[in-house]
Formats: C-alpha cells, structure tokens, sequence
C-alpha cells in the first residue's frame, strides 16, 4: 500500500503532461526561428528543394553579399549609437531626478513624480503627428538626434519609476551618516546611491534597450536619407530590393535579429526581469 | 546640535536644501520628458481641432471628428480598423494570456524539471524585433516556400495564400503576433503565482482540494493584480500594433483593408498619406489618436480600479 502510493507520486512528480505541453510550444518557438538561420545558410536552389532541412552545403554567401551590396555597418553603427545614446540620457537624468524625488519630501514632489508615472500608461506613438512637426522644426529631421531625444523622453517613465522606488527601499541610515559627515549631496548620489542602484539600473535599460533596437516606426517617420538610417529601417528596404532572393532576405534578417538574440542568450535572467518589470504594479 | 539637525532634515525647510535645490536634479530629465513626449501628447489632442499643416493651419472645432465618424469613406474605414483591432485584441486576450497562464503554472512546478530550459525557450520570441518576425513569417506562409514538400509529405491543408485570402489573413497576422509574444504574459504570471506562500497551498492540500480548486479560488484570486496590468498592457499594445501588418500585408493593410488596424489607419491618415494620393491630413490623424487616447483611458481606469483596489 505504502509503496504503491509512493509510485505514484513518483509518477505525479515526472509531470508527464507538463513536459508534453511544454516540449510542443517550445518546438512551435524555435522552429521559425531555426528556420530562419537554416535557410540564410542554403543558396537559392537548395532552399527551393528543402525548406525544411539541415543546411547540408552550409554557405555565407547570402551574408557576404548583403554585406557587399549596403552599408550594413553603418546601419548596425547608426542603430548602436541610438541605443547607446539614449540609454546613457535615460540612465544618467533618470537616477538624478529618481535620487531627487525620493529625498525629497515635499508636495511639488509627489506631483512631479506622478507626472512622469503617467507616462508609462500612455503610448508615445498616440504624439506622432506633433513629433513629427516638431523634429522639422528644430531641424532635426534625418538626423539620429530625433530618435535619441525621443527615445530618451520614452524611457524616463519606467526609469523614474523603477529608480525612485529602489531608492526610497534603501535602509536611510545609509546616507545620514553621510550626511552628517557633511558630504555633499552630488557625492552621496555617486559615492553611495550609484553603485547600490546597479540592478535597478540594469533593469531600466533592457527594458529599453530591446524596444529601441527593435522600433521601426520612428525611423521610419523621421528618417529617409541613406546615412542615417537603423538596421531596422533598412531592413525594410533590403528586403523590397531583393523580393525573390529569399536566402539573401534570411541572411539579411538573421543579422538584424543576432545581436539581441546572442545577448539574451548570454544573459537571459536579466532580460526576462527587464522586460516584465511593467508587472511591478504599475 | 542644531547644525546636525539641520543637516539631517531633508525636507523643503528654508534653511536645508528643499525644492529650489532639488530642481537641479530633477530639471534636465523634467525637460527631457516635457519637450518629447508630454507636450507633445497634450498638444496632439488641439490639432485635432485644426485643419492644415503647420504653415496654414485653422481652426475647424470639431469638424475632424464629424469628417471621421460620418465621412462615407473616412467612417468606413476607421470602423473597419477599430473592427479589426478589437478581433486582434480578442486573439491576444484568448489565446496568447490564456496560454502564457497555463505555461505559468507548468513552470511554477517545484518539483518539475527543465523549467528554466523551457521558460528561455518561450520567452525567445520576444527579443526578435516585431517586423523581422514578420517578414520571416511572411515568406514561410507563402505557398511558394514550402508547397512543394508539404505536398509530398501529404499537408495540402497547409497549403494555402494565408494572407492573400482575406478571410484568413487578420487571424493568421494574429496569430503570428500570440507567437511572439506569450513570453510576456508567461513570466509575468511565473513571477506572480512565486509570490502564493507555501502554506495556503499546503493546507489547501491537506482539506484535498484538486489543482483545479487550487488554480480558480486560490492561485487566480491571488495574482489578479496581474492579471489586470497584462489586459491592460495587451490592450494599450493592441491599439498601437503596426510593424506586424506593416511587415505582412502592407500599410493598406491588404487584402481590401482586412488587416488594417488603428495603428495602420493613423499612419496612413496622419502621416504617410492615403494611397494614391499620398497627402496626409494631420488633424484626421490627430483625431484617429485622441480618440484612440480617450478610449485606451476608458478601458484602463476601470481595469486598474477593479483589478488594483486592495493595494
């Protein structure tokens, strides 16, 4: 009797239909994504009569020949600018004025806070039209200055949101020796606040970082000159230019997607803390 | 005593740094977020009431939305849209929440092995920009791709212009989009059920109550705050989703319009321009998006009231 009932919870312990569910959906995952890498390794006549296979005469051409064919570094160089960019104005303004608002203890400043927590419940797409009027007028159009400086107004939300609250959750004893000691509040922020704020840190920007990589819709508002254009806008045109040259439109996809991909790969835990911190009751 | 004291209060006393100091930290990142986004959002909602563009514009008062909820072509369209918006809505709430909830509780499964194996797998698709996936599915659905062996391994049924026939293309594009994003809803939920103590589903045990009675009146109950923000966050994503359609069928959102969106229709009418014309009207635009905005805040606040009370 004992033993039967230990078997069988043995058996309810090996979640056999668990695993089963789970084995189907993450075959439904990769399989497009593997697909993809496959097929930028074939050349055309071997995607056409094995969609599905193993690349058996495994070829970089198609990469070698987008490489050729654009100024994909320039591209990849553009978008990294952006990224990087607004990432450092998000992060850098963002932990000052989280580091103000949680000291702070006035009214003015719960109404500025507020202020900015609006903000992540509203989509910016919705000012586009205005964006749009006011990049032309400031001169900025064709120019990555508009994205960074509309990407960086987009990230401070979530920034001001997350920052504050991690800030306002540090023990206080730490900095009223500090300032006792008399330190300058400037010192408190970059001597004390900086390196404990780290993973709220890291979380703000990959939860920016992969929405910024992956936006199409800015550049492809404000940008149409050649030089300035980001992976992804020049994606679009790539893959109008080549249309039936299907191996070339993997290759083409498979660098735009890679650097992210590898990122995650590497540092997945972060990633997945990152992009579901809007759950953190909004 | 009284100089630490003075150090020590932090708040908006004369003496010690109040808010005239702080401003200096909070100015550059107020600024920022002022300019780019906050100004322009409110002030997108007073070009609704302008015709023209910048150069010549007038004002109309309502006559944009008049346009745009009685205009035969105007009406038709954005009815279509909004339409088509609430049945790519309803695949989302359906099938991708409904799964990345039945995925949560899978992967909450202490005793289960393989989790962390099976949740980077799921939430992968994520990371992928939201056009590449669409390209990449957009060539595997084609008949032309993979006709031929589907053929030969006996799958006719797969063979079909998904996204040409304009009964299948909105559901496929649907699809498509729950594909990418059930990692999302997934581990929201994985890092909301984390938080049930051990103890309510011990003693649930004990009274032997099944998973099922577990799942609907203790674990559902429980992370419902979450379950709140995620419609919300679908649904406010839903409104704005373009780079999909884009990506797939076109801004026209072809076949005859059975995919456009709001977020197409907005482009089209706010900024690129109706084929074959190709002048934009803005203030039909901005009365797409403030109306867009008005409803977004309809179905928001009382989501957040029902679902956030307690808090």
């Amino acid at each position: 009797m004992k033993n039967k009932k230990t078997s069988s919870l043995r058996i309810a312990r090996m979640h056999i239909p668990s695993h089963i569910i789970m084995i189907i959906w993450c075959f439904i995952s990769i399989t497009p994504i593997a697909l993809l890498i496959f097929n930028s390794l074939k050349d055309r006549k071997s995607l056409f009569m094995d969609p599905f296979g193993f690349p058996l005469n495994i070829t970089f051409d198609n990469y070698t020949s987008v490489i050729k064919d654009s100024n994909f570094f320039r591209y990849f160089g553009n978008s990294l600018f952006v990224v990087v960019g607004s990432l450092t104005v998000v992060l850098l303004l963002g932990s000052l004025c989280a580091f103000a608002l949680a000291h702070w203890k006035g009214k003015a400043s719960k109404i500025i806070y507020f202020f900015f927590i609006v903000g992540m419940m509203l989509p910016i797409k919705i000012a586009t039209i205005r964006l749009l009027e006011l990049m032309k007028v400031l001169g900025l159009l064709n120019t990555l200055w508009s994205l960074l400086l509309v990407y960086s107004a987009m990230g401070m939300p979530i920034a001001i949101f997350v920052l504050t609250e991690f800030i306002r959750s540090l023990p206080s004893d730490l900095y009223d020796a500090a300032y006792i000691d008399g330190a300058k509040r400037l010192k408190i922020y970059y001597g004390i606040v900086i390196p404990l704020i780290k993973p709220a840190l890291a979380t703000v920007a990959i939860y920016n970082l992969v929405p910024i990589w992956n936006d199409l819709w800015f550049p492809l508002i404000f940008i149409t000159k050649e030089e300035v254009k980001t992976v992804l806008l020049a994606v679009t045109r790539l893959q109008g230019q080549y249309a039936t040259d299907w191996p070339k439109v993997f290759a083409l996809l498979t660098m735009s997607a890679l650097p992210v991909l590898i990122l995650y790969l590497t540092m997945s835990k972060q990633f997945v803390a990152g992009l579901t911190a809007g759950a953190v009751k909004g | 005593m009284q100089n630490t004291k003075k150090v020590i209060n932090r708040g908006g006393s004369s003496v010690n740094p109040g808010g005239s100091y702080w401003m200096w930290y909070i100015l550059p990142a107020l600024l920022v977020y002022a300019v780019f986004m906050a100004y322009p959002l409110v002030d997108s909602v007073r070009i609704s009431f302008y015709e023209g563009t910048t150069q010549a514009r007038t004002f109309v008062g309502f006559q944009n939305y008049i346009d745009l909820f009685t205009d035969e072509i105007y009406s038709s369209r954005f009815w279509n849209a909004f339409g088509n918006t609430w049945i790519f809505f309803a695949f989302h709430m359906l099938i991708q929440n409904c799964l990345g909830m039945l995925f949560a509780v899978i992967l909450t499964n202490r005793t289960m092995k393989g989790r962390p194996f099976y949740q980077t797998i799921t939430f992968l698709p994520v990371t992928i920009a939201v056009m590449v996936t669409g390209y990449l599915f957009k060539m595997l659905l084609n008949p032309q791709f993979g006709g031929y062996t589907l053929k030969d391994w006996g799958l006719n049924f797969l063979v079909h212009p998904w996204l040409g026939d304009k009964n299948t293309a909105l559901p496929v594009i649907s699809l498509v989009s729950v594909w990418q994003w059930v990692g999302i809803p997934t581990m929201m939920f994985v890092a909301g059920l984390q938080g049930v103590s051990d103890d309510i589903l011990e003693a649930a045990d004990i009274e032997g109550c099944n998973n099922w009675d577990v799942f609907w009146h203790i674990k559902l109950p429980i992370i419902m705050p979450v379950v709140g923000m995620i419609a919300i966050l679908t649904f406010v994503s839903n409104f704005n989703a373009f780079d999909i359609v884009y990506a797939m069928t076109g801004p026209d959102g072809q076949p005859s319009y059975s995919t456009d969106l709001i977020g197409t229709l907005f482009y089209r009418y706010g900024i690129a321009g109706e084929h074959p014309v190709g002048i934009p009207t803005p203030g039909i635009g901005a009365a797409i998006s403030t109306s867009v905005f008005i409803m977004l805040l309809a179905g928001v606040i009382p989501t957040l009231r029902a679902t956030q009370g307690k808090e």
